[in-house]
């Protein structure tokens, strides 16, 4: 075991070699590439096996992906932002293959218009694949989830692909300290694929996705997906204690920080949930009884764990980086229908949405949405969706629009 | 917790820089956080790195609101808006900027009530052949500034990031952290640490409503052509061609078809730069086929410019 410094794509190719896999179908884009760079430099330099081949798109990778994972090979990829939609009709399908695999998505927001910089569209957009998410808060947690991910997809129990969910820049570019299981370790820990009657072979022939017109039959795969993706609650937890007796780490499902005896709680996914750990730590040095609650997986949803974290609470206040036109925050309402109807269910469930395209979101604003759902618990009032936005912004953009009306008068005299 | 920020150009080792002193902060047991932060990756764009180093494990994440140490490669990017060198400096800040000009004017020009100090680098770097290792100088100085580093764990950090590059680059780089790290002695542990953001006494975030914009004003539309010639990315250039005219054979179409952005026209059948656009690639310096073409440093270049024009004042 080695700890050192590595950033989020570091770990996320670490998880890879660890994972010892065969193949690697590959297309770069901002801000993944250097994951697939250094896993192409390990295999040219012979410290790592395998096979990396660079794909025309995103859509033959994930093909490939699919393809490779049917014949019984161990297989990683990975992309971001464009890339995931561009491969988006392929999810479904290779979902439907029953392939498992691993995919490394590194969040970065989506165009119009465009930018490099993280939000959790993207994976959201992949919500409904079929493929399960694991959504990581440390680099560290980016190399572990890799190697718990292998297991998880390839569980008799699931045979599901996998997505690991880092942030573009705040972890895929971000140094930190990170603990480099042995290889040996590692290896023991992920174990070797056993594709039992994964068997697709060249020259013997297969039908990976057969037609099926009328409703009943199609309907069978899909609840069997569905049914499939919730075994994974069950399996993910014992892979979760599992790797946590071999490396010390647990992580689990819903990260649980000072929740305890929380009365309010912070809710939020991905690497910014760190920032709000850090508000809880500032709050309860001031006297606030305050907790942080972390689905780590999104995919299958831990309906009950998140039911049983949330209950009796005071105030909730739910911060999803993503947002869904004309209705707003995902984790949001996901977390409504969780709670629906329960008597136990926080009686200020509130919304606010921040982080798009990277936009920060500062230690003072955390407190300031403290302050909201305490001043909501006491006026018995939850306040409408916020969007996290401040004067100081919106002068910025004004000035940009100034210019560019200025220029646009100067360009055309 | 140190939250230091390193300003340069790309190509000047910011990362690098951002790494090093990283790896140091590691070395002497400190939990921490090191990244660039850069748009489309060009050499001579403005682009800034920075560390966070603690005791404790960082949850912090992110640009660095209000740095403890600023360090400043390339006096130029000062004044350009886009590369954000003052941003949420206060009296608390100690700025280094790599500069031939003195701290008093530093202090008087950015009315910085905090520590300005100057990197002595900024003679030497005008040889274009130093240019690459101003970055190793900015972390040696960090380095020493900080108080917690030493020598050792500076060089060992120093051979670990660069092992890649082969001994001569490794010692070379050695060479000026070491020098910037000792000419720093004076101010040794001179960087304070910044405390943690409270949650007593705030300032509160000046959250508004966003209002509604009708589409023709909140669409992402550029509402005119060629809008990319106003922005003048020659200021990019570390490096800048220069065309020897008595070498020049005239066969233009190779330095212009090369120059990856269209910044070398044709003039009365001789090639001439755009200095407004002209990044300081050196493609045309590597394709011109009579070797007409030479690098100087931009610096150098403009301080050519400027005597000459005092020269024709005087002149006049």
């Amino acid at each position: 075991m080695k700890r050192t410094l590595l950033t989020g794509n570091g770990a996320a190719a670490w998880g890879a070699r660890l994972a010892a896999v065969d193949y690697v179908p590959a297309f770069p884009i901002t801000p993944q590439t250097e994951i697939i760079e250094t896993l192409a430099d390990w295999i040219d330099a012979g410290e790592m096996a395998g096979r990396l081949v660079t794909m025309e798109s995103e859509h033959s990778m994930i093909t490939a992906a699919g393809g490779a994972a049917a014949t019984g090979v161990r297989v990683f990829s990975a992309t971001s932002s464009q890339g995931l939609l561009y491969a988006m009709e392929m999810l479904y399908t290779v979902s439907g293959w029953r392939a498992p695999f691993v995919l490394v998505n590194v969040s970065r927001g989506l165009s119009s218009p465009i930018t490099l910089e993280p939000d959790h569209n993207d994976i959201l957009a992949a919500r409904d694949s079929g493929f399960l998410q694991i959504h990581c808060a440390s680099c560290q947690e980016v190399l572990d989830s890799t190697l718990m991910a292998y297991r998880l997809a390839e569980d008799e129990r699931v045979r599901l692909p996998v997505i690991v969910n880092l942030d573009g820049f705040y972890l895929s570019f971000t140094r930190e300290p990170v603990e480099i299981p042995d290889a040996d370790a590692a290896r023991q820990f992920v174990g070797s694929f056993d594709a039992e009657n994964i068997r697709f072979r060249a020259s013997a022939p297969e039908s990976q996705a057969v037609a099926v017109l009328g409703g009943g039959p199609y309907s069978y795969f899909r609840y069997e997906t569905h049914l499939a993706a919730m075994n994974g609650l069950a399996v993910y937890d014992e892979i979760a204690d599992e790797f946590n007796e071999c490396f010390g780490r647990k992580h689990e499902a819903v990260e649980a920080y000072k929740a305890d005896d929380a009365d309010y709680l912070f809710v939020m996914m991905g690497s910014f949930a760190t920032k709000a750990r850090e508000a809880v730590d500032r709050l309860r040095e001031e006297g606030w009884v305050i907790g942080l609650v972390r689905p780590r997986l999104l995919r299958p949803l831990p309906a009950a764990r998140l039911q049983q974290l949330l209950a009796g609470r005071k105030g909730v206040a739910v911060i999803d980086q993503n947002i869904s036109m004309g209705m707003g925050g995902v984790l949001h309402s996901e977390l409504a229908s969780v709670l629906y109807g329960r008597n136990d269910a926080p009686p200020i469930l509130a919304s606010f949405i921040g982080g798009l395209g990277g936009r920060d979101i500062s230690t003072e604003e955390f407190f300031e949405m403290a302050q909201a759902i305490r001043q909501a618990v006491e006026s018995g009032q939850t306040p409408p969706p916020r969007l996290l936005y401040t004067q100081t912004e919106l002068r910025e953009v004004r000035k940009l629009q100034a210019i560019a009306q200025v220029e646009r008068s100067t360009l055309s005299t | 917790m140190y939250r230091i920020r390193f300003h340069g150009r790309g190509g000047q080792g910011m990362k690098t820089a951002s790494r090093i002193l990283g790896t140091a902060f590691f070395l002497e047991g400190y939990e921490v956080q090191d990244a660039p932060r850069y748009g489309a990756e060009r050499r001579g764009a403005p682009i800034f790195a920075y560390v966070r180093a603690d005791r404790a494990p960082i949850n912090e994440r992110g640009i660095i609101r209000h740095p403890d140490l600023v360090i400043v490669a390339d006096d130029s990017l000062v004044p350009v808006p886009a590369a954000g060198v003052l941003a949420g400096i206060t009296e608390h800040t100690l700025m280094l900027i790599n500069s031939a000009e003195k701290e008093e004017v530093w202090k008087e020009r950015l009315n910085h009530s905090g520590t300005i100090l100057t990197l002595p680098v900024a003679a030497e770097m005008i040889k274009k052949a130093e240019l690459p290792y101003v970055g190793a100088a900015c972390a040696g100085a960090a380095a020493c500034l900080t108080g917690v580093i030493t020598e050792a764990s500076l060089e060992q950090a120093i051979r670990e990031e660069l092992a890649e590059l082969g001994a001569a680059v490794v010692e070379k780089n050695l060479h000026n952290a070491l020098t910037a790290y000792q000419s720093m002695a004076p101010h040794a542990g001179q960087v304070e640490e910044g405390s943690l953001v409270s949650a007593d006494g705030y300032q509160v975030p000046d959250w508004i409503d966003l209002p509604f914009d009708d589409a023709r004003i909140s669409a992402p539309t550029i509402h005119a052509a060629a809008t990319s010639v106003m922005v003048k990315t020659g200021l990019w250039r570390t490096q800048r061609p220069v065309i020897d005219y008595d070498r020049c054979k005239g066969c233009w179409w190779v330095c212009s078809s090369y120059c990856p952005d269209g910044a070398i026209n044709v003039v009365d059948a001789m090639p001439v730069i755009d200095y407004d656009h002209c990044k300081g690639c050196m493609v045309c310096v590597a394709q011109c086929p009579s070797h007409a073409i030479e690098a100087i440093p931009e610096k150098q270049a403009q301080a050519m410019e400027e005597e000459a024009s005092l020269a024709t004042g005087e002149a006049t």
